[in-house]
C-alpha cells in the first residue's frame, strides 16, 4: 500500500482553526506556517534544529518546525506563540513575565522560548530552575544571558510589574516589549508578502580563488522562474562598500579573484517556485584556487600573497598611543611580567540571520532590513548604486541581535541591485551556513605585553604589541587598530606607556564590529598580567587593582584629564564584599576536595574594564526630533536603532523626562531615513549617551517652547491633554489649545528637534589627546568551579559592578550586564569560529541556558558631566571584564595560566597535565 | 515529485524497491545534512508505519521500533539496566530534537558521536531489518560499519532494534563530555551497564565509548579487568592504555586525540560509579 500524497492534501489545525494545503515534497512546516499561512511568529534562526527560534508545539510537544516535514502535521494540532499568549493562561502568565523582567532583548528567540515554556508549564505548573533549564534546552538566545528568561518562567503568573511611571531611573517594562512577546515584531525576514521574488548570492568554496563565469544567458533561458543573474557588470555606482573613509574596499561582486571564502560573485532572482528548486552548485562559475593566507604569521611572511595594493606587507593599518618613556620604566621596575596572548575569531551569532526586502516606490529605492545604522546603509547603497543622495529610503525592520555585525552592509546591496534590476520587490535572508560564512567577526589576536610595578606597587611601565587579523577587508579594522592602543591601558594610571596595534589582512572573513572593538582581547591579556604581577608583590588582587586605579585628575595614557565621573574605583569597592567571600569559599572548598581526593576545584577571579563611549576623536552627532499634533499626540521620531538594548525604551525615558511628561505620553516612531533624523550608529555604546543627550535637549526644547508661549516658569509641570497642553504653576493652571496652532507639514503644532555631537578632540602623532567625553567603567568577580580530571570550566556565579554614571532603566541595564557576560563567557570557554568547519550553531558553541550562572548586578553611579542625568554608555563595556575574570578564576583554582581563549576542556586539561609535570 | 507517506511496513518497502527515494523520518538529520541545497523531491515518511514504533516486550527480551522518538525512550517503563540509554536520550539534542527524532535515525545517521550508540552497544542491541526480500538481523556493531557508514542493503529499512533481556539487577550508567551543557556534541562518552556480586564487586560489566573510534566501541580488556572489582573502589580503578586500545580517536575541533583518551579513562570511572552507586542505593 504505497499511499501517495504529492498531490494530497494536508490538513492539520492550527492554533485551533482548521487548516488544509498541499505541501511540495520536502517543505518544511516552519515554511508553510510562514509562507502559507502568515504564522511569521515562527522564526527562522539556523534551519537546522540549534536554535529553537522556530518552536512549535505539536500535539502539545514542542519541535522545531524547521526540521518537521509538513506533510507530517496531518491530522495533528500545531501551536504558536501568536495564540499561545492570547488564549492560553500559562502564555499569557509568561508574556507578562517576561516583559517584566525583560526577558526579551533583541525578541527574535522569544516565540520558541515561550512556547517551549508553556510546554513545561503545562506538565509542571511549578518547575524549579533545573526543570526550566531542561525544557528550554533546545531554544539559544544571545542576547540576555538567559537568567531573566529563567526568572520569567520561575514567577509566571505571579510576576510584579516593575515600577515608575518611565522618568528617569525607573524601571520600566522596554516600550517594545509586547510586540516581542506575541511574535509581531516583523524581523528582515518577516517584511516580504508571500510570492515575493527571492535571491541567492553565489558565493567563493575557496579562501582565494580566481574565478570565470559560465554563459549566464543560457544558464537563465533553461530554468523557469529564474529572473535575472547579478554580477560585477551589474553595479551602476561604485563596486565597493564599507564603513571608514579610505577603507570603502569590498566588493559587492569580486570582479576576478575572491578574498575570502563565502565571498560573492553572483546573485541569481526567481521565483519562490523556481528558487527552492534551485541549486547553488548548478551555476556556471569554474574557480581556479590560489594560495592563501589563513593566519597572522602567513600573511605577515615575506613571501605572502599580498590582499590589497597599497597595503604592504598586508598591513591594513596601525594604531598607536604613547605616553611617558615605557623603555625607561620598564627597566627600573622591581618586578615585571610579560605574555603573550592569543585569540581567535568570535562570531556575532545573533539568531536572527541576516535578510530583508526591497522595492522601487516612485523612482526611490526603499530597502527594509535589519540593521544597526540606516543612515550609513543608504549612504553606502546610493554609492553602489550610483544614486543621488535622498534617492534611497532605508526603513529598518526589527533587529534580531546585531552585537555590531549589522553595522555593515550585508543583504542591502543585493537587495537594492534585485529591485533596480528587476523593477519589482525582492527579498534576501541568508542561511544560517551563509551568514557565518560571510558577515563580520572579532579580530583574533596575537598579543605581546610587558608591565612593570615598584614594590609599593605602582604601575612602573607598561608595553603592548598586538596584531589583529582582519581578515580580507577593512570593514571596522581601522576601529580596533585605534581603540586597542587607547584602552590596553585598562582603567589605571599609567603613567609610561606604548601601545601598537596592527589590522592584518588575511584570506579570512572580514573582521570588523564586535561589541568592544578589540578591547576585550587586549584587556584579557592586561588583567591577567595584573593578577600575575599582584601575586609577584604578593599583593591582593583588588587590592593591586585599586591602588592603581584611574582617580578625577589622573591622566589617562591619552594623557585626558577627567576632573569628574572616573568610577573604577567605586566599582572595586562594590565588589569587596562578594570579592572576600569568593576567595573564602574557594579555599574552603578547595580545602574539603584536597582532603577527599576530589577532582573538583574552585577559584575566584576578578578582572577591570573601561571603555570610551562614541566615536574615538570623530564627530559622532545623534539627532532627535519630536513635535505634537493638534489633537494632543506627543510624537517621538528615536531614531537610534533599538536592536534589543532598549533604545527606544531608555531614549524616551530620556525625552519624556525633560519634557516633563509621563512615559505613556510617548508615541515613538522608529528609524526611517525619509522621516527621523539620523541619531547615529547603534555602535560605540554611543545610544545612551549622545541620542539620550540629543533626546534631553529636544524634550528640553519642547519644554520652553511650551513654558514660553504660557509665560510659565521651570517649575511648571507640563500635561497634555485631548488637543491642549496644560501648565500648571502653582494654583494656576492655563490651557494651551493646540488647534489654533498652525501644523506644519508633519502635522506638528509644536515641534524640537536637537543635536548633540560629544565633545573630543583628535588624537595626536602620540595618540594624546581627548579620545572620548566620557567613559564607563566596570569590574566583575567570577566563581568558577574546574573539573581538574576532565578539564572542564564552569563558572558558579558572577557578580558585576558597572559605573553607568546614571541608571536610565535599571532592568536594562540589568539586561546588558547579563546579555555581555554571557558573550564574554562564551568566548573565554568554547567560542571560535574556524573558516569552512564551524559555520552553524552546531559546530560552532554559544552558550545555552544551562551554562550560564546567576548574576549579581551592582549598579554604581558615578554621575557623569556630559551623560544625559549623568548617565554613560554601557553594552560594550560588560564583556571587557569577564574572559579575564574567568582566566584569573581558574589561575587561583588550578595554578594554570592560560594564555589563549577559548579554554575549551582539552585545553585545560592540557595546562593542568603540563602543570603537574 | 512526490511525498509518499505509506501506513504499512510494507507499503514502505514497496515502495524503496521501486526506485531511488530519500527516507525520512524524525527530520533532524535529514534537513541539516541539506545543508543550503534543495531538498530531494522524491520522499518516503516512514513515521506514519504503526508497526515501526513504540516500544515492546518480547519474550526474550525489548523490542524498539524504529520510528520510536527518544523522548518515548525517555519516558519508558523500563529497567535500571536502561537508565543508560535514558540518559544518553536526554542528551540527543534538546527536548525539541527528543520530540522528533528517532531511534533508528540516530543509528542511520552514523555519526560516530551519535550519543544513542554507547549504551545499544552495552544493551548488546541487534537491528532488525527489512526488505521486500525478507528480514535480517545484525548486531548494531556490525550494522554501523564505519563514519556515516551503515549495512543497509539497496531496498532495505532498519524496522526494529531488539535489546535481550539485561542481567538481572543489572545498573547503568552514561558519561558525556562536551564543550557546554546541552546541544552539544560529545568530545566523548561512555556507557556502562554492570551486574554486582552478592558481596558488592563487579559479576559483570559492559562499557562501550563513543566519538573516539569511527564507530562507538566496546572495551572488552577493561570489562575482564573488572570483573571482581569491589564497588568501592571503582572511583580510583586504574585504567591502562591497553583497555582502551580498541579505540582510535582523532584530533578535530572539539578536542585532541590525547585529551580524548585520557578522558575516556576518567569518563568510564565516573559512569561506572555512577551505575554502581544507583545500585548501592538499592532502589528495586
Amino acid at each position: 500500500m504505497d499511499e501517495r500524497v504529492a498531490a494530497a492534501r494536508t490538513r492539520f489545525r492550527l492554533n485551533g482553526a482548521p487548516v488544509t494545503l498541499s505541501p511540495v515534497p520536502g517543505e518544511r512546516l516552519s515554511e508553510v506556517l510562514r509562507e502559507r499561512l502568515g504564522a511569521r511568529e515562527v522564526k527562522i534562526g539556523c534551519n537546522a534544529g540549534d536554535c529553537g527560534a522556530c518552536t512549535v508545539l505539536v500535539d502539545g510537544a514542542p519541535v522545531c518546525a524547521c526540521l518537521m516535514p509538513a506533510q507530517q502535521a496531518e491530522g495533528r494540532s500545531v501551536e504558536t506563540v501568536a495564540a499561545l499568549v492570547r488564549d492560553d493562561r500559562h502564555g499569557r502568565a509568561l508574556a507578562a513575565a517576561f516583559q517584566n523582567r525583560a526577558a526579551a532583548q533583541c525578541g527574535i528567540c522569544t516565540p520558541g522560548m515561550i512556547t517551549a515554556a508553556v510546554a513545561l508549564l503545562r506538565a509542571d505548573p511549578v518547575p524549579d530552575e533545573a526543570a526550566i533549564m531542561d525544557a528550554l534546552n533546545g531554544v539559544l538566545c544571545r542576547c540576555t544571558g538567559y537568567r531573566a528568561i529563567i526568572a520569567a518562567v520561575l514567577e509566571a503568573g505571579r510576576s510584579p510589574l516593575p515600577g515608575g511611571a518611565g522618568e528617569v531611573g525607573s524601571a520600566v517594562r522596554r516600550l517594545d516589549g509586547a510586540a516581542k512577546v506575541e511574535g509581531r515584531e516583523a524581523y528582515g525576514d518577516d517584511i516580504a508578502p508571500p510570492g515575493t521574488l527571492e535571491m541567492r548570492v553565489i558565493r567563493s568554496p575557496h579562501p582565494r580563488a580566481r574565478f570565470a563565469l559560465g554563459d549566464l544567458d543560457t544558464f537563465l533561458a533553461v530554468r523557469d522562474g529564474l529572473e535575472a543573474v547579478l554580477t560585477a557588470a551589474d553595479v551602476p555606482g561604485r563596486n565597493a562598500f564599507g564603513t571608514i573613509p579610505g577603507f570603502i574596499d569590498q566588493p559587492v561582486f569580486a570582479e576576478a579573484e575572491t578574498r575570502f571564502r563565502g565571498e560573492a560573485v553572483a546573485a541569481v532572482i526567481g521565483t519562490p517556485e523556481a528558487m527552492r528548486r534551485f541549486d547553488p552548485a548548478d551555476f556556471p562559475v569554474t574557480w581556479t584556487p590560489l594560495p592563501a593566507v589563513a593566519t597572522l604569521a602567513e600573511a605577515l611572511a615575506p613571501e605572502a600573497p599580498q590582499l590589497h595594493a597599497g597595503r604592504a606587507g598586508n598591513v591594513m593599518c596601525e594604531g598607536f598611543v604613547e605616553c611617558g618613556d615605557p623603555e625607561a620604566a620598564l627597566a627600573r621596575a622591581d618586578v615585571t611580567v610579560e605574555g603573550r596572548f592569543r585569540s581567535g575569531f568570535v562570531e556575532h551569532a545573533y539568531i536572527e540571520p541576516d535578510a530583508g526586502y526591497a522595492r522601487m516606490r516612485d523612482g526611490r529605492l526603499e530597502v527594509q532590513a535589519c540593521t544597526q545604522a540606516p543612515v550609513m546603509d543608504r549612504e553606502g547603497l546610493e554609492d553602489i548604486l550610483g544614486m543621488e543622495r535622498g534617492s534611497v529610503r532605508i526603513v529598518p525592520s526589527a533587529v534580531g541581535g546585531g552585537f555590531g555585525s549589522k553595522l555593515d552592509l550585508s543583504v542591502q546591496p543585493y537587495l537594492a541591485l534585485g529591485a533596480l534590476t528587476t523593477g519589482r520587490p525582492v527579498r534576501l535572508a541568508y542561511s544560517r551556513i551563509e551568514t557565518m560564512q560571510v558577515t563580520t567577526k572579532r579580530h583574533p589576536s596575537d598579543i605581546l605585553l610587558r608591565i612593570g610595578a615598584r614594590r609599593d606597587g605602582r604601575l612602573c611601565g607598561l608595553s603592548f604589541a598586538g596584531d589583529f587579523n582582519t581578515g580580507a577587508y577593512a570593514s571596522w579594522g581601522p576601529t580596533v587598530a585605534n581603540r586597542v592602543p587607547v584602552h590596553a591601558s585598562g582603567p589605571y594610571r599609567v603613567a609610561d606607556y606604548r601601545a601598537e596595534a596592527r589590522a592584518i589582512h588575511t584570506h579570512c572573513p572580514p573582521s570588523g564590529a564586535f561589541r568592544g572593538f578589540g578591547v576585550p582581547q587586549a584587556a584579557i591579556a592586561q588583567e591577567v598580567l595584573f593578577d600575575e604581577i599582584a601575586e609577584k608583590l604578593d599583593m591582593d588582587p583588588l587590592e593591586f587593582r585599586y591602588l592603581n586605579a584611574l582617580e578625577n585628575g589622573l591622566p589617562t595614557v591619552c594623557g585626558q584629564v577627567f576632573e569628574q565621573g572616573v568610577g573604577i574605583r567605586a566599582c572595586l569597592d562594590a565588589l569587596r564584599p562578594a570579592w572576600t567571600a569568593a576567595r573564602d569559599e574557594a579555599a574552603a572548598f578547595n580545602a574539603r576536595a584536597a582532603s577527599d581526593g576530589g577532582p573538583r576545584r574552585k577559584g575566584a577571579g576578578l578582572a577591570c574594564g573601561w571603555y570610551g563611549c562614541g566615536n574615538t576623536s570623530l564627530p559622532n552627532p545623534s539627532t532627535i526630533k519630536a513635535g505634537i499634533r493638534a489633537d494632543g499626540t506627543l510624537v517621538l521620531h528615536q531614531g537610534a536603532m533599538d536592536v534589543g538594548q532598549g533604545a527606544n525604551t531608555v531614549i524616551a525615558q530620556i525625552f519624556a523626562t525633560a519634557l516633563g511628561v509621563p512615559l505613556g505620553c510617548v508615541t515613538l516612531v522608529g528609524a526611517d531615513t525619509d522621516v527621523t533624523p539620523d541619531a547615529g550608529k547603534t555602535s560605540a555604546s554611543r545610544q545612551t549617551y549622545v541620542s539620550g543627550n540629543a533626546a534631553r535637549l529636544a524634550g528640553a526644547a519642547l519644554r520652553a517652547d511650551i513654558l514660553m508661549r504660557c509665560n510659565a516658569s521651570e517649575a511648571a509641570r507640563i500635561a497634555l491633554g485631548a488637543g491642549a497642553v496644560e501648565v500648571t504653576e502653582g494654583a494656576r493652571t492655563q490651557r494651551l489649545p493646540l488647534g489654533r496652532l498652525p501644523p506644519d507639514a508633519e502635522g506638528y503644532v509644536l515641534r524640537a528637534e536637537e543635536t548633540y555631537d560629544p565633545p573630543t578632540r583628535p588624537l595626536d602623532a602620540s595618540g594624546q589627546g581627548v579620545p572620548y567625553a566620557q567613559f564607563g567603567y566596570a569590574a566583575h568577580l567570577v566563581l568558577v568551579e574546574v573539573d581538574t580530571a576532565l578539564g572542564h570550566v564552569r563558572p558558579q556565579r558572577f557578580t558585576a559592578a558597572h559605573d553607568v554614571g546614571r541608571a536610565i532603566n535599571p532592568l536594562l541595564v540589568e539586561g546588558q550586564v547579563h546579555g555581555g557576560i554571557a558573550q564574554g563567557m562564551g568566548m573565554a570557554l568554547m567560542e571560535e569560529y574556524l573558516p569552512g568547519l564551524t559555520e552553524n550553531l552546531h559546530d560552532y558553541l554559544i552558550p545555552t541556558v544551562g551554562d550560564m550562572p546567576p548574576v549579581e548586578t551592582l549598579i554604581v553611579e558615578e554621575p557623569d558631566a556630559h551623560g544625559p542625568y549623568g548617565a554613560k554608555g554601557l553594552g560594550e563595556h560588560v564583556l571587557i571584564p569577564t574572559a579575564p575574570a574567568i582566566l584569573n578564576a581558574i589561575r587561583h583554582a588550578t595554578g594554570c595560566r592560560l594564555r589563549a581563549v577559548p579554554v575549551t576542556p582539552d585545553r585545560m586539561r592540557a595546562a593542568i597535565l603540563e602543570r603537574q609535570k | 515529485m512526490a511525498y509518499s507517506a505509506p501506513s504499512t511496513l510494507q507499503g514502505a518497502l514497496s515502495a524503496l524497491a521501486a526506485g531511488p527515494v530519500a527516507v525520512i523520518a524524525g527530520g533532524t538529520d535529514f534537513y541539516p545534512g541539506l545543508r543550503d541545497a534543495p531538498a530531494p523531491t522524491d520522499l518516503l515518511d516512514i513515521t506514519g508505519i504503526a508497526e515501526l514504533r513504540g516500544i515492546a516486550r518480547t519474550p526474550t527480551g525489548w523490542r524498539i521500533g524504529a520510528c520510536t522518538r527518544w523522548s518515548e525512550i525517555v519516558r519508558a517503563d523500563l529497567p535500571p539496566a536502561f537508565d543508560g540509554l535514558k540518559a544518553a536520550g536526554r542528551e540527543v539534542g534538546s527536548v525539541q530534537i527528543q520530540n522528533a527524532a528517532t531511534v533508528a535515525g540516530n543509528l542511520c545517521n552514523a555519526s560516530p558521536a551519535a550519543d544513542g550508540v554507547p549504551p545499544l552497544l552495552t544493551l548488546e542491541a541487534e537491528v532488525e531489518l527489512a526488505s521486500d526480500r525478507g528480514k535480517r538481523r545484525l548486531p548494531l556493531g556490525e550494522f554501523i560499519s564505519g563514519v556515516r557508514q551503515v549495512a543497509l542493503r539497496p531496498g532495505e529499512l532498519v524496522a526494529a532494534l531488539h535489546l535481550p533481556d539485561p542481567p538481572a539487577g543489572a545498573r547503568a550508567g552514561f558519561a558525556k563530555l562536551g564543550s557546554r551543557r546541552y546541544m552539544v556534541i560529545s568530545i566523548a562518552m561512555v556507557a556502562v551497564l554492570v551486574r554486582l556480586d552478592g558481596a558488592g564487586a563487579i559479576a559483570e560489566a559492559r562499557i562501550a565509548v563513543g566519538a573516539c573510534s569511527p564507530v562507538a566501541r566496546r572495551l572488552p580488556a577493561l570489562e575482564v579487568m573488572l570483573a571482581g572489582c569491589p564497588a568501592a573502589r571503582l572511583a580510583g580503578f586504574d585504567i591502562a592504555p591497553a583497555h582502551l586500545e580498541p579505540l582510535a580517536p582523532i584530533d578535530d575541533l572539539r578536542g585532541t586525540a590525547a585529551y580524548r583518551l585520557d578522558a575516556v579513562a576518567e569518563l568510564c570511572r565516573r559512569a561506572l560509579a555512577e551505575a554502581v552507586g544507583v545500585a548501592e542505593r538499592g532502589d528495586g
